[in-house]
């Protein structure tokens, strides 16, 4: 019984921390959106193919596990 | 005259090419001292049997002090004590964590891979924006963007504790902070960010939740959760 109390305080701290995070973070998006240059295609190629490498590890890990 | 020039901009090329490699040398050095030390106060937290609300208090101090107190000491000396006080209360937070983990069958095999996944991530990652010298700084307003819906999911999540869910957020964040460890590499080696102190910041945050998310991943995954 303690610990679902202890639990629940915890849930609404995280989700307080969370909230508060996003709102301390909401801006600077905003700002980096606006302020950000545009990438080529081949820019974000350069970007996709990395990602996707790192997926295919992760799930080279998982079947390691 | 051309001559005279040509040769005072290729001074100055030289110069800020130095003071980018002063930056990077600087940064992957308090990188790995930040590491270490989270290492020792993780293992400190461990030994002591913190209860599990360590984790979420440690890292809400740690981020007020990384919002409101480090980019005021960022500057100056006092900037790096704060960034070890940081590190070390992330890593602190880590403990029971850990515990958790290594207390389950087939925990101590999670923790290993996750650490292991975490420094190829991080160091191939580094190895490729370092070896094509790519510009990523294009990826800011999209990775930005993508973070704040996370951390809505994960608000959500909190109080739906759907298993799924955790695991697609954890997956996400990994691409993300990997997005980030480009961009943020990227604008070191592009002389974007001269700040050595506030890049070990950005770049330790993304190895710190590349490592948990993987953990909570192979948790998953492995079935002992």
């Amino acid at each position: 019984m303690e610990s679902d109390i202890d639990m629940d305080w915890m849930k609404i701290v995280a989700a307080m921390a969370l909230i508060m995070f996003i709102i301390f973070l909401f801006p600077r998006a905003r700002h980096m959106m606006e302020n950000s240059p545009k990438g080529s295609s081949s820019d974000w190629m350069g970007f996709i193919v990395p990602i996707l490498v790192i997926l295919l590890f992760i799930m080279l890990l998982v079947q390691l596990v | 005259m051309d001559q005279n020039y040509s040769s005072i901009g290729r001074g100055s090329q030289t110069r800020q090419a130095i003071e980018i490699n002063k930056v990077l040398r600087n940064t992957y050095m308090l990188l790995a001292m930040t590491l270490l030390f989270s290492g020792f106060t993780a293992t400190v937290s461990m030994m002591m049997n913190m209860p599990p609300m360590t984790y979420l208090l440690s890292v809400i101090g740690g981020m007020v002090i990384a919002m409101f107190v480090l980019p005021r000491f960022a500057h100056s000396t006092a900037g790096i004590g704060i960034v070890f006080l940081i590190t070390g209360l992330l890593g602190f937070g880590l403990g029971p964590i850990l515990s958790m983990y290594a207390s389950v069958p087939n925990g101590s095999n999670i923790i290993m891979l996750s650490l292991g996944g975490t420094g190829v991530i991080f160091m191939g990652l580094s190895a490729y924006v370092l070896a094509t010298r790519k510009d990523f700084s294009f990826l800011g307003g999209f990775l930005m963007v993508g973070f704040l819906l996370v951390l809505v999911a994960a608000v959500a999540n909190i109080f739906l504790a759907i298993p799924a869910m955790s695991l697609m957020i954890s997956a996400v964040v990994i691409m993300l902070m990997s997005g980030f460890i480009l961009h943020d590499t990227s604008r070191i080696i592009h002389g974007g960010e001269t700040n050595y102190i506030l890049a070990t910041i950005g770049l330790y945050m993304t190895i710190f939740n590349i490592f948990i998310s993987l953990l909570q991943i192979l948790g998953i995954m492995g079935g002992d959760d």
